[in-house]
């Protein structure tokens, strides 16, 4: 696979010329690729470079104003995503497509175009998973599952249509290292068969070491095409961004400060229906450092988060305190007027209300820290100035202060989210998932205002599932499994390996069929 | 002696949850495709009042049944329509079809106050019918046998059928189901369609078996009864089954008591049984909820619209 691919081989998919416009973007301008079979093609680009269209119009749920698209060698439309399945196109989105209440066998049916006898569908997904060394138990409940067995869910219903070109959108971006490894292993084999792979991702160091060929994108237009395996990184990075690569700059932390935050002892049940409880979680956060908590999801993370926030306060005072002062017991408000900023892994719906607009969304949070709300009058001016503010520094992309939150694509209502609580200077700031779904050169730049709010001072916490993150942020590092936290351990005398088998802990594969998968499922028998 | 009481006391029992137990079943059906239609009660008046209606002016019942199915699902096609098409409030629909339902029904059924007719009879001959023993099974009417094979059937086809999948899948992840490709707000449609038609069979089970005579507001708030034990029986139409006759039984303690000349307690605390139980069973549910249980389609009443 690692020899160049037949350049004489007729492409299994070549699009050429192909534009699309909506009402004032051009989503996609005069794009070219072309993908042979066996081969793995990345596409490279930030959010709205146009991928996520380009690919739309190749699994036919979007078409294309101009241009054309050629199926081995053929003239072909793809009116719809039907069609695309038919040609043998099969994708895996990045938001799964998947019913938590139903078995995983009941959602590959749910998947299929056509209707198959139960016990055949049995007969063939168990093939797949054997061919490929897929550990997935068929007759478990999703919402029982981890991530990476999901993404199987829907790379098995791809496979059981015999694809000829499989495209996976940022299929990595939740997974952990060990199961990042499985999965390119499973790409691998699937390209050696002689399917093509569309590989989008904005992770370069993935693309370096799985793909043969790379498309970026920047604007709507191919800005180059190259060889990942020969290409720098650095190199790959400034094409898709289209500037150098803003650096994060650190701060001296060594002399770390004062404890800003300080819990001890936490413990609280899950909550329901599939929470994780917390178990005696410990630990401090000083001024002036950023702490990292690594972990997969549904280890502990939102509990965590919301035990931090106030929203489920604590059974004892003592059990979290900030700057010496027991906030246990306090509900939310207190806590953030003392200085505690929370930001949680939902945007829509927890970190803000979608049907406000971006001012009142910001009255919510900062009207405890900042003089926005005296004697309990909103004051209208100081509220779009603020919020103004944090359009201006956060390069939020919006129509203006009084856009809704939901009418705001999920990077950017992150980016607004993270400048409402970095504005209000907290005192400590606790984190979930800051850059999830932002893409590289934002993500980059909310990062380097984490550094820097930590350089003032403050004490950061970022609870994340991306290593590579957490690794270029954090000075300290700790890991949540089982909602139990270990122990925190310099960043610098740490190997990715080792957080990897910490984060898998329980999760990781067993390598047997059946995947192990929590302490709470340890007294069940292993299913078969 | 002792089992003729008992066995009169199965008949009233079946008597009075059938026509619950086919509401309930409809409206399961209707929340497993991810639609809350709180009009039951509205939906079974219009029944009850249609099916009279037809029975009374052609003298036969079995196109009053036929009637009172095509009036419960002329009656959710307009909570559909509302709901669906023009995505209103599935809760403030189904509380407005309530009211709609109470208002039709007694002005159609102005005329028919007090007016009878022949009540719905027993299938079987009367050598089954009216044995002593064996009418306990054989003695109900074909309403009472449709409705114990509607639990079977709606139990297999959720279970069992690609189609009952696609439903529920519906009713679990809407968004999901539009992305796959499934039609999320037709087959809404078709559930909302069999809730209309079996809530219409259950109002009209009051009007041409239960009490073969018109009155206001026969169904005295069966409907709510029947709303309640979709969510005690957990969306499992065996567990409906179950439930509808306990409900039944709860019902007819009012009955038995005379029959048993218990006086000491008053008929009317007994007449309010049923719906204490269905507060006790939905605060019992709530508690349940906080344990973690997962019953409740993910996407009950959620408003879908394709973008």
């Amino acid at each position: 696979m690692t020899q160049p691919p037949d350049q004489t081989v007729r492409p299994r998919l070549a699009l050429s010329h192909i534009s699309k416009s909506f009402p004032g973007v051009k989503a996609n301008e005069d794009i070219s690729l072309s993908v042979r079979p066996g081969e793995i093609h990345a596409l490279l680009g930030e959010n709205g470079a146009g991928k996520s269209t380009l690919v739309k119009i190749i699994y036919g749920v979007q078409q294309a104003d101009e241009g054309s698209i050629a199926w081995n060698g053929e003239t072909v439309a793809i009116p719809s995503p039907k069609a695309a399945r038919r040609l043998g196109i099969g994708m895996v989105f990045q938001h799964f497509s998947l019913f938590d209440a139903m078995t995983v066998i009941e959602n590959i049916a749910l998947g299929l175009d056509e209707a198959v006898d139960r016990d055949e569908l049995k007969a063939r997904v168990a093939a797949i998973l054997d061919s490929y060394s897929l550990p997935l138990d068929p007759e478990r409940e999703v919402h029982t599952l981890s991530v990476g067995e999901r993404q199987r869910i829907e790379i098995v219903r791809c496979l059981l249509q015999k694809p000829k070109l499989l495209i996976m959108d940022e299929p990595t971006s939740v997974l952990t290292p060990q199961e990042v490894d499985k999965l390119f292993l499973t790409l691998r084999q699937i390209a050696s068969e002689g399917c093509a792979i569309l590989y989008i991702s904005h992770k370069l160091h993935e693309i370096k070491a799985l793909c043969e060929a790379a498309t970026i994108l920047r604007g709507g237009k191919v800005v180059a095409t190259c060889d990942p395996k020969i290409e720098t990184t650095k190199r790959m990075a400034e094409l898709m961004i289209g500037a150098e690569l803003r650096q994060i700059v650190h701060g001296d932390s060594s002399g770390a400060g004062a404890v800003r935050l300080s819990v001890s002892g936490l413990t609280l049940a899950g909550e329901p229906p599939f929470g994780t409880d917390l178990e005696g979680v410990s630990f401090e956060a000083r001024a002036g450092e950023i702490l990292g908590i690594a972990g997969v999801a549904g280890n502990g993370q939102s509990e965590l988060l919301t035990a931090l926030s106030g929203e489920r306060p604590a059974t004892k005072a003592d059990a979290i305190t900030l700057d010496g002062k027991p906030i246990g017991t306090m509900s939310a408000g207190p806590r953030r007027a003392l200085g505690l900023a929370c930001v949680p892994e939902e945007r829509n719906g927890h970190a803000a209300v979608p049907d406000f607009s971006l001012a009142d969304n910001s009255i919510l949070t900062a009207r405890h820290r900042l003089p926005l709300t005296p004697l309990g009058i909103i004051s209208t001016g100081d509220v779009k100035n603020f919020a103004d503010s944090v359009i201006k520094r956060f390069d939020v992309r919006t129509t203006g202060t009084a856009a809704l939150a939901r009418s705001l694509s999920g990077g950017n209502l992150q980016k607004f989210i993270m400048g409402r609580e970095i504005g209000q200077q907290p005192g400590v700031l606790v984190v979930c998932q800051p850059t999830w779904g932002v893409d590289a050169g934002a993500a980059a730049a909310i990062r380097q205002e984490l550094v820097d709010l930590a350089a003032k001072g403050s004490a950061v916490v970022v609870i994340s599932q991306d290593l590579d993150e957490l690794l270029e942020l954090a000075d300290r590092l700790c890991v949540i499994n089982e909602g139990r936290l270990s122990a925190p351990r310099a960043v610098a005398e740490l190997g990715i390996d080792e957080i990897g088998l910490m984060m898998g802990g329980v999760h990781g594969e067993s390598g047997h069929g059946a995947s192990g998968h929590g302490a709470s499922d340890l007294g069940e028998p292993a299913h078969a | 002696m002792t089992t003729a009481i008992l066995v009169s006391i199965v008949m009233t029992l079946v008597a009075a949850s059938t026509p619950i137990l086919l509401a309930a079943l409809g409206e399961l059906v209707v929340e497993k495709s991810g639609v809350l239609n709180l009009g039951v009660e509205g939906m079974m008046l219009c029944g009850a009042v249609a099916g009279f209606a037809v029975a009374f002016s052609t003298g036969s019942t079995g196109l009053g049944l036929v009637a009172a199915c095509g009036a419960g699902i002329a009656t959710a096609m307009v909570f559909a329509v509302l709901t669906l098409s023009l995505t209103a409030n599935q809760v403030a629909t189904g509380l407005a079809l309530t009211i709609f339902g109470v208002g039709v029904s007694s002005l159609i059924g102005a005329g028919f106050v007090g007016r009878t007719i022949t009540r719905l009879g027993p299938v079987f001959p009367a050598a089954l019918s009216e044995h002593p023993l064996l009418r306990a099974v054989f003695g109900h009417d074909i309403v009472v046998y449709l409705s114990l094979a509607l639990v079977l059937g709606v139990s297999l086809f959720l279970r069992r059928t690609r189609a009952g999948l696609i439903l529920r899948a519906v009713g679990e992840n809407d968004a999901s189901a539009h992305a796959i490709g499934y039609p999320v707000i037709a087959i809404r449609y078709g559930a909302i369609a069999f809730g209309g038609a079996l809530a219409g069979l259950g109002g009209a089970y009051f009007s041409l078996a239960l009490t073969p005579m018109w009155a206001d507001r026969l169904t005295a708030g069966r409907g709510w009864i029947a709303l309640a034990l979709v969510v005690f029986a957990a969306w499992k139409p065996g567990r409906l089954l179950l439930g509808a006759y306990l409900f039944g039984a709860v019902m007819t303690l009012e009955l038995q008591a005379k029959a048993a000349g218990i006086t000491w307690l008053a008929p009317e605390l007994l007449a309010m049984a049923p719906y204490l139980a269905t507060v006790a069973v939905l605060t019992m549910m709530s508690i349940g909820r906080k344990t973690g249980r997962l019953d409740a389609p993910a996407c009950l009443g959620k408003p879908f619209s394709a973008s």
